[in-house]
Formats: C-alpha cells, sequence, structure tokens
C-alpha cells in the first residue's frame, strides 16, 4: 500500500467515524437506538437489507466459490435469494412490520409462547456472535495475507506475528465506536456507504477483469462449459463442479436454507423493521433484490477470471506481496501454504490444494494501480465491518429486548434499555473477538457457517410458514418441532458423509449410513430433513393440542389479518409490481447463463 | 431520521473521486501497464466524482424543498404509519 491508498482508507475510516458521532444525538429512545426510530426510506432499508449480508462470507466467499464451481455459484443469488426475498416482502413483511414486534423472536412470542422465543432469541445470539468473529477474523487473516500493515509494523520495530491481533482489535474498536453511537441507524448508514463503495471497487475490477480475457465468450473459451453454465449438468451431481443434482439444489438451498435465512433471520429482518412504513418495508426486501441479482458479476465473475489468467506469479512492485516465494497455483490464485511448514498443503490426491479465498484479493492486486487499490481494500475492509457490525446491531436488540427485559429484568424504564443495548454492543464484539480467535483454527469459513446454519436456521422456516399461514398452529407445537428439526439436522450429519471427507465435523460421527457426493449436497440434505422434520412435527402436535385462542391472532396470521392498504404510489413502485420486474430479470438471467 | 444518508455519501465519493482523477491526471503513466494501459484512476475517479456531486446535489434540493414547505407554513402531510 502507497500514501495515496492510506488516504483512501483514512478517508472511509472518517466518514464511519463521523456518521456514528453525528447520530450520537439523535439516539433519545430505545426504538431510536435498536429500530433506527422506525424512520427509514425504503431505498435505505432495501440497500441495507442486501448489504447486512455481504460480509466476509460473501465477498471473499463467492468469489472463492466462483473459482471453484464457476458461474453455477449464482445459484446462490438467483435461487437461493431472489424467490425468498421476494417472499418476505409480499407475503411476510405484513405480519412483521403489522404486529409491531420489535425482534423476530418478539414475533414468536406474540404469535406462539415464550419457550418458542426463548428458543430462537438464544440460539440467535450465540449465531449473530459466530457470525461477527468470522468476519473479524476474516479481516484479520486478509489483514496478514495481504501484509498492509507490515511495512508499518517493521518502521515501528515490531513483531509481526501482532499483525492479526492488531487488525483484530482496529476492526472491534472502529464497529463498537459506530454502533455504540448510534445504533442501528449508524449500522445501516454505514450498510448504504459500503454498498457503493464495493460497487466502486469492484465494477473496474470485472471490467478489466474482462477486458483482459477477451470478455464473456473468451471465458468460455478458456474454461470451458462446466465453469460457464449454471443449470447444464445439474441432473446428475457427477456432471456439474457443484457435486449436487437439481433436486437438492433447488429444495435445499432455494427453498429451505434461502427462506430460512431471507425470511426469518432477524439480521436482515431488522433492516425492514426499520422502515418508516408498512409500504416502506414490504418494498425493503423487494428493492434490495434487484442489486442481489446483479452482484454475481461483481462478486462471482472475479473468481473466474481469476482462474482463467495464465498463471504467472509476477508480482507489482508496489504490492510487495511476498506471493513471489510460494509456488505457482492456478490462474492467478496461488497454491494453499501451510502456515506452520511453509510447505504447499495437498489434498488426499497428493495434488497441491489452491487458496481459493485469496481468489478476489489476488485480482485486486493483479489489475489495480495505487489509488484503485486503496478503493477495492478499502471496499473489502467495509463489506467485512459492515457484516460485522450488522451482527452487532442484532445481537444487541435480541439480548436486550428478548432475553434481558424478558428474563433477566421486566419493568425497567426505557432509559435503562438503552443503557443496556450500548452495553450489550461492549460485551457482544467481546465476545465476537473471542468467536474470531476460535474460528482461527477452522479453515473453510463459508463451510462452517453453513454447518451451524443448516442445524439451526433450517427448521425455522417451517415454524414460520405454519405460524403465519395455518391458525391452527399451537405454541407447543412450534417449540417441539424447531427441536425435532434441529435434531434432524444433527442426526442427518451424524449419520452421513460427503466424499473424501474425514468422519468428524465433515459428518459421520454417529454411524456412516449414507455417502454424499460432495459437501454442499450434504449440506442441502441436511437442511431438507431439518425441515421436513420440524413441518410434520409441527402439523402432528398442533392437532393434539388445544387450537389458540383467534382473537390474540389478529394481524399475525393470515387468515386473520385484513390485507394491508396500499398507499397511493405510480404503479411501477408497488410492491408486486417491484416483484415481477425483479422475478422476470431473475429469470431471464438464468435463462442467458443456462 | 437524524441525516440525510445522500449528504456524507455524495461527500464522500467527491472526495473520492478527486483524490482518483487528481492523482491519476498527475502520476505515473507506467503505473496502468497492470491495469491494461487504461488509466482507471482518470477515468474512474471522473465517475465516483459524478455519482458523489448526484447524491451531494439530491440531498441539497430535498432540504431546500423542506424548507419551502416550512416557509409556506404548510404542515408537512402527515404519512400514514402503514397499519
Amino acid at each position: 500500500m502507497t500514501g495515496i491508498d492510506w488516504l483512501i482508507l483514512g478517508l472511509y475510516f472518517a466518514f464511519v467515524l463521523g456518521i456514528g458521532v453525528a447520530l450520537k444525538g439523535s439516539m433519545k429512545t430505545s426504538t431510536d437506538f435498536f429500530l433506527a426510530g422506525r424512520a427509514i426510506p425504503a431505498w435505505v432499508a432495501g440497500l441495507a437489507f442486501m448489504s447486512a449480508n455481504l460480509g466476509a462470507q460473501e465477498v471473499i466467499g463467492m468469489g472463492a466459490s466462483g473459482a471453484k464451481y464457476g458461474i453455477a455459484t449464482s445459484h446462490f443469488y438467483w435461487i437461493g435469494a431472489i424467490p425468498a426475498m421476494v417472499f418476505v416482502g409480499l407475503f411476510m413483511m405484513p405480519f412483521y412490520y403489522g404486529s409491531r414486534a420489535r425482534s423476530v423472536p418478539e414475533y414468536l412470542r406474540l404469535r406462539f409462547d415464550e419457550k418458542t422465543r426463548g428458543l430462537n432469541a438464544i440460539s440467535f445470539a450465540i449465531m449473530t456472535i459466530f457470525s461477527s468473529g468470522i468476519s473479524m477474523y476474516a479481516i484479520a487473516k486478509l489483514i496478514q495475507t495481504l501484509h498492509v500493515f507490515d511495512g508499518v509494523f517493521q518502521r515501528l520495530g515490531l513483531n509481526s506475528s501482532w499483525i492479526f491481533d492488531f487488525a483484530i482489535l482496529i476492526s472491534a474498536i472502529v464497529v463498537l465506536i459506530y454502533t455504540f453511537l448510534g445504533g442501528l441507524s449508524s449500522a445501516i448508514y454505514n450498510e448504504v456507504l459500503q454498498f457503493f463503495l464495493i460497487v466502486a471497487g469492484f465494477l473496474p475490477l470485472t471490467y478489466l477483469g474482462l477486458k483482459n480475457v477477451g470478455g464473456w465468450s473468451g471465458l468460455k473459451a478458456t474454461l470451458g462449459p462446466s465453469y460457464t453454465h449454471s443449470w447444464a449438468g445439474l441432473s446428475h451431481p457427477d456432471t456439474n463442479r457443484l457435486g449436487v443434482e437439481w433436486f437438492g439444489l433447488v429444495m435445499g438451498l432455494g427453498f429451505v436454507l434461502s427462506f430460512g435465512y431471507w425470511c426469518t433471520d432477524f439480521l436482515v429482518i431488522q433492516r425492514a423493521m426499520a422502515a418508516k412504513s408498512m409500504s416502506a418495508a414490504r418494498r425493503t426486501p423487494l428493492i434490495g433484490a434487484f442489486p442481489k441479482m446483479l452482484f454475481p458479476f461483481l462478486v462471482i465473475l472475479p473468481g473466474l477470471i481469476a482462474i482463467a489468467l495464465p498463471t504467472q506469479p509476477a508480482v507489482p512492485p508496489h504490492a510487495r506481496v511476498i506471493v513471489a516465494a510460494e509456488p505457482p497455483g492456478k490462474g492467478i490464485i496461488p497454491m494453499k501454504v501451510d502456515a506452520s511448514s511453509g510447505k504447499p498443503m495437498l489434498d488426499k490426491d497428493g495434488k497441491p490444494q489452491l487458496d481459493y479465498d485469496l481468489a478476489v484479493p489476488s485480482m485486486l492486486l493483479h489489475y489495480f494501480p495505487p489509488g484503485m487499490l486503496g478503493l477495492g481494500l478499502t471496499a473489502l475492509l467495509a463489506s467485512f465491518m459492515s457484516g460485522m457490525a450488522g451482527n452487532v446491531t442484532a445481537f444487541n436488540t435480541v439480548w436486550t429486548y428478548d432475553i434481558y427485559q424478558s428474563y433477566i429484568r421486566p419493568g425497567a424504564t426505557d432509559e435503562h434499555y438503552l443503557w443496556m443495548g450500548r452495553t450489550a454492543t461492549v460485551f457482544g464484539i467481546a465476545l465476537s473477538i473471542a468467536a474470531a480467535y476460535m474460528a482461527n483454527r477452522f479453515n473453510n469459513i463459508m463451510d462452517m457457517l453453513q454447518l451451524v446454519f443448516a442445524f439451526v436456521n433450517a427448521p425455522l422456516f417451517a415454524t414460520f410458514l405454519l405460524g403465519m399461514f395455518w391458525k391452527r398452529t399451537t405454541g407447543h407445537a412450534a417449540f417441539t418441532g424447531l427441536l425435532a428439526g434441529t435434531a434432524a439436522a444433527a442426526i442427518h450429519h451424524g449419520l452421513t458423509l460427503p466424499a473424501g471427507a474425514v468422519v468428524g465435523i465433515k459428518g459421520g460421527w454417529l454411524a456412516i449410513t449414507h455417502n454424499y457426493p460432495s459437501e454442499m449436497a450434504q449440506n442441502f440434505w441436511t437442511a431438507i430433513y431439518a425441515w421436513t422434520t420440524c413441518f410434520i412435527v409441527t402439523i402432528i402436535v398442533s392437532l393434539i393440542t388445544r387450537a389458540p385462542d383467534e382473537t390474540k391472532l389478529v394481524g399475525l396470521v393470515y387468515s386473520l389479518t385484513p390485507k394491508p392498504e396500499e398507499e397511493p404510489m405510480a404503479w411501477y413502485a408497488r410492491p408486486a409490481s417491484l416483484a415481477i420486474m425483479v422475478i422476470a430479470g431473475t429469470v431471464l438471467l438464468n435463462i442467458i447463463f443456462w | 431520521m437524524g441525516i440525510d444518508i445522500r449528504l456524507p455519501l455524495g461527500l464522500l465519493f467527491l472526495l473520492l473521486g478527486a483524490i482518483l482523477l487528481v492523482y491519476g491526471a498527475l502520476g505515473d503513466p507506467s503505473l496502468y501497464q497492470q491495469s491494461l494501459g487504461i488509466n482507471v484512476n482518470l477515468y474512474w475517479g471522473v465517475v465516483l466524482f459524478a455519482f458523489g456531486g448526484l447524491m451531494f446535489a439530491l440531498s441539497r434540493r430535498s432540504v431546500r424543498a423542506a424548507t419551502t414547505v416550512r416557509a409556506d407554513s404548510t404542515p408537512p402531510s402527515p404519512r400514514s404509519s402503514g397499519h
């Protein structure tokens, strides 16, 4: 990094902290702090809805998957996000926003009972800490790998082994300051800044990369059809790079995992709950879906380009990366090197493994001169930090409203809960730091996230679907169903093993009854089993327990709630019109990249 | 609430754009060999500067609109809270 790159990074930090300071004065009630005063315009909430998810997992992980699996990675967007975003906006938001629940667990208390809320609140709180820790770990790892601080540390005579710790500390402090001061508003505003920074930093990267490899047709010629088709070859796991068949993909990813995340995860739903009106809340996920639909071109394509480029360890002099000392990888992606021995890591066939997580950072270093390099790295860091802030703000809300106010200290003043929210921000970040050091022990960030996600989140959508659309669903049933679903996920994972994996964290820890062709296939099927178990158990238990009192379910269940009145607005801005446009666009993209 | 996000967004991109385009215009042209001979700093700096300017102008316009409404002593129409 040269002077101009530092200047750009410094400018971004100044704005981030400045926004926190500017918002400090508006934080008068707990609603201001936790729900941004329910005053956020639809387009801001929509961009935040999408960007809250755009953390480490997305930018580095999707580039890595692009290099590994090709354009089929876009399934994580086109069927793994868009349909669920449309569904939550059109059909679920009337109940989330209309019930005036302050969080997703609180909706569960209103609709079901205290124990269902408690289960969801506690598991969610743990998951957010974990995710925020993973983001922090990813920032620190990236800073370490790209040798961002090495020059500074050398000049100050400090030991370079502290860089990882220093990077954790600095990102924690920055996120702490701006979320402590400005709460959810601060997080949302920074998510919007981050969105535009990612576009600003990555659009020229995709442009230069595509120009270099001869456009999409050049990419197709270099990589071959297995990298450049998203649906062709999905009839059998052996004929596509993902190692899944279409049914597992559509049901596991497109239905269970995707709806479980976008329709029930408070991290994203909180952005819509902060919107200024019902119609703004409904449009929030729909507006977010438009950029979401196009993001594969920004985050996945660079991964494909990285693997398509001729293998060359040439390092631009200003980048000062020691990639040159390492063995060549494929394209511009280096090999995975064992940190302790300095030797390349081998897979079970004795072939060296590629460090796919470096696909996107390698692209930045390859194409960007000083100046743009600073912008690109700033965009990466911004996405990590706002991913972390998103988790921290969701954590402090659920902790304060659903755990502290419900079980530890009910009936205190609003000032007290505002104070508690700020305190929760501090210890939430402290716990995230602990999680970051834990994450340091695991290698593939995305696989681990998906595993935890499948156990806890996969059954959730069955509970919400039944809760919102079948008035007979009871609290006991919801609770039992969730536990059964999570148990089913764990048992399925314990009984199956992906091809080539070792018994343990990858599965098979009970007994091996089935081998999946890939880890992704196992994840998708774990989710399908969890969802189905929860769905069936919830229905059965509902039918044998006492029906809930219908008068208490008005505003919470579809058949007992009057249809939301449409505010007068132009036809193209209405939720239904936006939904049709985004679905049409997604179908078109699927056909083009079939 | 608080602030109009377009104001800080506009200012940030005006500054980022200005830094990149000045650096691109005055810097060493040999830097751009790695970006396929394209002076990305200059061209993209111009684009970001224009975007920043647009966002800044939009935020100023809405401030002016709000002031005019107040000057006319017309109370701003209460927005439906949605339910």
